[in-house]
């Protein structure tokens, strides 16, 4: 279970971005999470993507209530979450290659010999082929680089799957493909997936079920 | 110019013809627009070139909101920056973009006319531009305000003292909200810097307005209002060229859609036909539509072929369900599509 109990979110000294927001996503569940732009899902996306610490309540990840936070939770449990977010230029490093990219949570976790072997497994699940795969950033498309972002995510085989705003800024067929990829993933690993996004239609067909973002707090959080 | 050249006279014989014929809600009565043979190479080291985009024909009437939707890369970019005369240095542009004058002189082609014809009548007076990008488009270290008085001060030459309210008229039409006027563009969301951006391209008197990607990470409700407000002011009589990856955009305000695959317009259809029952006529057409979420939500198999090494013949081919050995020949486009085993509308 991933579960956001009463979880109050904001930066430095500024007013929280949101108040008290309680959310679960069950094991092998899609939630989606709906909202307009600037209510605050992005931050809850990061909180619950173990990336920023909230200021109150409880984050509690398979059962395991997360405290030892300083910026960021201990790194052996942020490999539970994978998360893709909306640009994906600011969220690679425009030094490496897409398989430098895909395999940096290895090399980052000491596993680098795992890398080539796990890259060839990703890059067709995500529809890179090997060719786009020796180029940078700068070389591709947002669209193969979104790719690339969400191979990344699932290099660790994460048990959760955050999923914040990932399509915004692709055409239909890369967001299909992108949402079949993901899909798949899940399919073969049980792997549960929060997908936080404006898009009403989009998240009605992708996930089990979806949350309203209301007055700052997703509403309605029944399964 | 060179009157001269058959290209130039076939454009402007569209022209004074009464350009395209009338489709879907805007009457397209005389083209504010029309392109004819646009084709953009750039120029790489080692003697490569990328095809951005190749023999682009199409009018854009007044009145008339035409699509231009593709996926991200397929040149659809490339071909509004030569419409504005802001390629890079490595880019060679060939063909004619022919902007009418409403004031009677002779049509201007934006591919030839030089910058200093560009920035001083062009962009932002005879074309609107409602930019990608607000926060490029505005200038960090003034408050919108200032910034919508000193447009309306360059492009309209309203006296000082009646500057303030044509401002605010501005930003209404493009609903950005009155009590952010005196922000700085970093004080705003990207919904409202893309707002402040719309309200200073509809300042001048522009009869053309071009879109490009005006509703990237905007959520659908904002989406609905800015393609709402450009559809009003084409209903007033201009022609606005939406370059979008949004199909649900397109469908809600296009009166024609024109598909960009690989570089090459593949379809250009009207967009009641194309969103209706029937559906567009060009494969890849169908299989955008066919990806989205509220339709079979499955992708078009495989990814679009690198502009720098297109194939000779269809560059669909080889994500085709279609294809056949006639497929190894380019396809000309006829009647609106270019596909040699085109679907055939039932209606
Ligand atoms: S020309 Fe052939 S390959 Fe190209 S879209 Fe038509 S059927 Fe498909």
């Amino acid at each position: 279970m991933l579960e956001l109990d009463t979880v109050t979110a904001g930066y430095e000294r500024r007013a929280p971005v949101f108040r008290g927001a309680s959310l679960t996503v069950a094991p092998g569940e899609s939630v989606g999470l709906l909202g307009p732009s600037g209510c605050g899902k992005s931050t809850l996306a990061r909180v619950a993507a173990l990336l920023h610490r909230p200021d109150a309540g409880r984050l509690v990840l398979d059962g395991t209530e997360i405290r030892a936070w300083r910026h960021r939770a201990p790194r052996e449990l942020r490999t539970a979450v994978g998360v893709v977010f909306q640009q994906p230029r600011t969220a690679a490093d425009p030094r490496l290659t897409l398989a430098e990219i895909i395999a940096e949570p290895l090399r980052a976790t000491g596993r680098r010999t795992e890398a080539d072997a796990r890259v060839a497994e990703l890059a067709p699940a995500v529809g890179l082929t090997a060719d786009l795969l020796t180029r940078r950033p700068h070389e591709v498309s947002d669209g193969q680089l979104q790719r690339a972002c969400l191979a990344r995510a699932l290099t660790l085989r994460p048990r959760w799957l955050i999923c914040d705003e990932m399509t915004a800024m692709l055409d239909a067929s890369t967001t299909a493909a992108l949402v079949a990829a993901v899909e798949a993933y899940r399919t073969e690993t049980g792997a549960g997936l929060l997908a936080v996004g404006h898009d009403r239609v989009l998240l009605n067909r992708w996930c089990d079920r979806t949350v309203e973002w209301k007055d700052c707090l997703p509403a309605e959080d029944t399964p | 110019m060179n009157a001269a050249d058959p290209t130039v006279l076939r454009a402007l014989a569209a022209v004074t013809a009464g350009g395209p014929p009338a489709t879907g809600r805007g009457r397209a009565d005389d083209a504010v627009l029309s392109v004819r043979d646009l084709t953009v190479r750039f120029r790489l080291r080692g003697g490569r070139s990328v095809a951005a985009v190749s023999d682009a024909d199409f009018d854009l009437g007044a009145g008339e909101c035409l699509a231009l939707v593709g996926e991200s890369g397929c040149g659809k970019s490339v071909l509004a920056s030569a419409l504005l005369g802001l390629l890079p240095g490595n880019a060679e542009a060939s063909g004619t973009a022919l902007l009418a004058d409403p004031s009677g002189a002779g049509p201007t082609d934006l591919l030839t006319a030089d910058e200093k014809t560009l920035a001083r009548t062009v962009r932002g007076r005879r074309v609107g531009l409602v930019p990608q990008s607000p926060a490029a488009h505005l200038t960090p270290v003034r408050t919108v305000r200032s910034q919508l008085e000193e447009t309306v001060r360059a492009l309209t030459g309203t006296p000082r003292r009646a500057r303030r309210k044509a401002a605010e008229d501005a930003a209404e039409r493009a609903a950005f909200p009155g009590g952010h006027l005196d922000r700085y563009p970093h004080e705003l969301s990207g919904g409202l810097a893309q707002r402040a951006a719309t309200a200073l391209a509809l300042i001048g008197d522009a009869r053309l307005l071009l879109a490009d990607e005006p509703t990237t990470g905007l959520d659908r409700e904002l989406v609905d209002r800015t393609v709402d407000e450009l559809r009003r002011h084409v209903d007033e009589g201009r022609g606005l060229l939406l370059i979008t990856h949004d199909l649900a955009a397109a469908a809600r305000v296009a009166d024609r859609v024109a598909v960009m695959y690989a570089g090459r317009i593949v379809e250009i259809a009207p967009a009641p036909r194309f969103f209706g029952p029937t559906g567009p006529r060009h494969p890849y057409a169908r299989g955008l539509l066919d990806a989205l979420p509220d339709r079979a939500f499955t992708p078009v198999p495989g990814m679009p072929p690198e502009l720098s090494a297109l194939p000779d013949g269809c560059a669909f081919a080889p994500r085709c369900p279609l294809a056949t050995d006639l497929c190894a020949t380019r396809p000309e486009p006829r009647a609106g599509v270019a596909c040699h085993h085109p679907e055939h509308p039932r209606a």
